[in-house]
């Protein structure tokens, strides 16, 4: 059948959506509680998250059901790429209002508390900084663990193409041992981070409160940290697809968003690394 | 779900009745309408929180309210109206409109469609909840800042700020979820042979206004993110003992702000030409200038956000950055008036409700319009700077630009979603009302402001109490009168006489070659469209 004679798929009623919904109110509820020391929040957060994992397990897999019985040609293929690029450049704009916030601070607003001398004499306002009412701490050097998680991190983009290739060419073996390496790979940057802030926060006395420092460079990391474990989920379901013997060298958009969304992980950390801790 | 099951659910049955269609709904039309349906009762809310307030400022001094509920209801009230009532309005008619106009079956991503809307109703919950915790003695009320929650206040506000901002977060997830589901819908649904330059201007309008939300709304949830940390786990960000900057928050706040304003305002300007052209029986007039000048605003919008807080302090260099920058976009939005002008020159024009709505809205507009550029300006600035005069301004945009140009759009195309005509007499009733009583109530307030009156304030000297005892009675009239909107709506709604499937003669566009209303699914073939 040709496209302009084939029907656009517009699947039947839902109750995922809704269901998500619901499940974010209970969430933000629980949370709102909670950190306003009402403890009966956290159980409200729990039934919530059980709900949101039923949805996704739920959404995706009707998904991925209706891409396996035929449902997504060549168009709805389409909507799915730009889709998830939009979506890709939403987060784009998530993580400059972070960096943007880290040069203002650096380049502005720490400068001035230097040159203002009212309230705080004495304050020289170089970066790194806790600020002028901040407590001392060791600023995270950019060439120990962080220089190899960025190895590890390129590493993976590379295994990642390399598990497209596969996928590519039909080699189902390379398909899922480029996934499996990228997975590990996502894991073990991941553990390098854990035990970065466990050391920064026990012996740098480098912890959120220190300062803008501290802030900036927990909320960063700690968000693309956030995303890598997003994208470690996303490849760990694509591995079961491809191991279950999904995806053809022309239709694997699944495999395709993860990959993608992981090297924007990858690139956010490139920034990271320069400005966050090189710099 | 397996094969088997899925080949069961896929095959054609009745949707689900009752709630349960509304709530698994995957239909564009019915999406639409639940956002629709969620703007005006949210209208309604928002309406009567300002008409609580009005009512304190009748007179001098304290009649009604302490002044900590005052403060929670001017807040409360711009982000309903903003969030939950023009927003969703647009969304709505974008719903509704766009896969009609450009030819498509559905929206493109129809579950997703569903996430976005459903996301509304938690958010006002969230918002609007800490109303009643407060009177179980949980809490301190809602949100108490304004809309705007500047650092340092609203690191000190009480709860409802935390559930404002987790309100906050639930509109921006639904807002670019909309917004990449129209991009999508745009760029791959349209019919053979509807290339971008025939676009529809409505699609066109909303097409930038989702460029920009994908834009600006992250940054705004990464804003509210910091003010979270910094109110619960010890951040800086906002603070100058760990050397960080209130004024940042203002930076981060209207770098989203003000293309808000823009965000609310385009689809309007988009839908306005099309019934200009419609009860002028002419032809747009400028297309491809008005498509360049949707493009030009949108990317002026994002660098433009200083103008909203000269006073709070910046180098010369910037101050004179951002006015010149702002007052640069009355340019392509000049452009745009003058194709609206001439669309209408000459044309054999009648002045059906929509018209009405559409002209009233360009009048009052335009005083809006004007009032910015007197406000761009760095040196005046700091005189009418958080004056009632900066509060008659954005009504001016937001309620004359915006709601009016809401409401032209909601007259000109019920008859198409209902299939009944309204009822014109009722409905030009709605507009006279409303446009005297607009002007009755934020006229004055241009007066007051420059005279002194700061915004935000229960309490006010004596030199203004006749204007505000104006004001406030325009501002009832004005309530009043959206209730004769209500009654044409459900009126509507309920019955009437038929629409044909082009309910006005002078329309131009796919939209009114489906019937009125269109069948539950509609151009499941493709439409071809020609020269």
């Amino acid at each position: 059948m040709s496209e302009t004679e084939q029907g656009y798929y517009v699947p039947d009623s839902s109750p995922y959506p809704a269901l998500l919904a619901g499940g974010m109110f209970v969430l933000a509820l629980g949370f709102a509680l909670q950190i306003n020391d009402e403890p009966v929040g956290r159980w409200f957060m729990i039934a919530a998250a059980a709900l949101i994992g039923y949805v996704l397990f739920g959404w995706f897999g009707s998904v991925i059901a209706e891409n396996q019985a035929g449902r997504f040609l060549r168009w709805e293929d389409r909507s799915f790429r730009w889709g998830m690029a939009w979506f890709i450049a939403s987060e784009v704009m998530f993580f400059a209002a972070f960096f943007g916030t880290l040069f203002y601070l650096r380049n502005i607003s720490v400068p001035e508390l230097g040159e203002t001398q009212l309230i705080w004499p004495g304050y020289r306002g170089t970066w790194p900084t806790s600020g002028p009412a901040g407590q001392p701490f060791t600023p995270m050097a950019a060439w120990g663990i962080p220089a190899l998680n960025t190895l590890i991190l390129l590493s993976s983009a590379v295994s990642v193409t390399w598990a497209h290739w596969g996928l590519l060419k039909q080699r189902r073996a390379q398909l899922i041992g480029g996934l499996a390496l990228t997975i590990a790979l996502g894991c073990l940057f991941l553990g390098f981070q854990a035990y970065e802030y466990h050391h920064a926060y026990t012996e740098m006395g480098l912890n959120l409160g220190a300062g803008v420092y501290g802030a900036t460079f927990f909320m960063l990391t700690g968000f693309h940290g956030l995303h890598v474990t997003i994208g470690a989920i996303g490849l760990a379901a694509v591995l079961g697809r491809a191991i279950k013997g999904h995806f053809t060298p022309d239709n694997h958009f699944g495999f395709e968003g993860v990959a993608w969304y992981w090297h924007f992980v990858d690139v956010v950390w490139l920034m990271l690394f320069v400005f966050v801790y090189w710099m | 779900m397996t094969t088997a099951d899925l080949a069961l659910h896929g095959s054609p049955h009745a949707p689900p009745r009752g709630l349960m269609r509304w709530l698994t709904t995957t239909n564009h039309k019915d999406i639409g309408t639940m956002y629709l349906v969620f703007s005006l009762v949210m209208f309604f809310v928002g309406g009567a929180m300002i008409l609580l307030v009005r009512a304190e400022l009748f007179q001098p001094g304290m009649q009604m309210m302490q002044p900590e509920l005052f403060n929670q209801l001017i807040g409360v009230h711009a982000l309903v109206m903003i969030f939950m009532a023009l927003m969703p309005a647009a969304t709505g008619f974008a719903n509704w409109m766009i896969p009609l106009m450009i030819g498509a079956p559905d929206m493109a991503l129809p579950r997703l469609n569903n996430w976005s809307f459903w996301l509304l109703p938690p958010a006002a919950a969230l918002l609007l909840m800490p109303f009643a915790l407060a009177l179980f003695g949980v809490g301190s009320g809602a949100i108490a800042t304004g809309w705007t929650f500047y650092a340092p206040l609203s690191v000190q506000d009480g709860m409802g700020l935390d559930f404002a901002i987790l309100a906050i977060h639930l509109l921006g997830i639904s807002s670019v979820m909309g917004s990449i589901n129209i991009v999508v819908t745009v760029f791959n649904l349209r019919a053979p042979g509807m290339t971008f330059m025939k676009l529809p201007l409505f699609v066109w309008g909303w097409l930038i206004t989702a460029f920009m939300l994908i834009a600006v709304i992250p940054v705004l949830a990464g804003a509210v993110t910091m003010l979270l940390t910094d109110r619960h786990f010890g951040t800086h960000f906002f603070n100058a003992a760990g050397g960080g900057d209130p004024i940042l928050f203002q930076h981060l706040f209207w770098f989203f702000g003000h293309p808000e304003v823009y965000i609310v305002l385009f689809p309007v300007w988009g839908l306005t030409p099309h019934i200009l052209s419609a009860f002028a029986r002419k032809p747009v007039y400028g297309y491809r200038a008005q498509v360049y000048a949707f493009w030009v605003i949108g990317i002026l919008s994002v660098i433009v956000w200083g103008h909203h807080i000269m006073t709070s302090g910046m180098s010369t260099g910037a101050l004179l950055y951002f006015m010149y920058s702002t007052m640069s976009i009355s340019l392509p939005l000049s452009v745009l008036f003058f194709c609206w002008i001439a669309t209408i020159w000459r044309g054999a024009m009648t002045f059906e409700a929509p018209m009405l709505f559409a002209l009233g809205m360009i009048v009052l507009f335009g005083i809006g319009g004007l009032t910015g550029l007197v406000l761009a300006d760095a040196a005046a600035d700091a005189q009418y700077h958080h004056s009632y005069f900066v509060v008659a301004h954005f009504h001016y945009t937001l309620f004359a630009g915006g709601i009016m140009g809401i409401m032209a759009g909601v007259y000109f195309w019920l008859p198409k979603m209902t299939g009944h005509m309204i009822d014109e007499i009722l409905a030009k009733w709605h507009f006279w009302l409303t446009a005297i009583a607009f002007n009755l109530t934020f006229l004055p307030q241009f007066f007051v402001g420059l005279a002194g009156m700061p915004r935000r304030v229960p309490d006010y000297a004596l030199q203004f109490a006749e204007f505000n005892m104006l004001s406030s009675i325009g501002a009832f009239v004005l309530g009043a009168a959206q209730l004769l909107f209500l009654i044409v709506v459900v009126k509507c709604i309920r019955g009437g006489p038929p629409a044909p499937a082009k309910v006005w003669e002078g329309a131009e566009g796919l939209e009114w070659t489906v019937p009125s209303p269109p069948p539950h699914h509609t151009f499941q073939t493709r439409p071809v469209i020609g020269e």
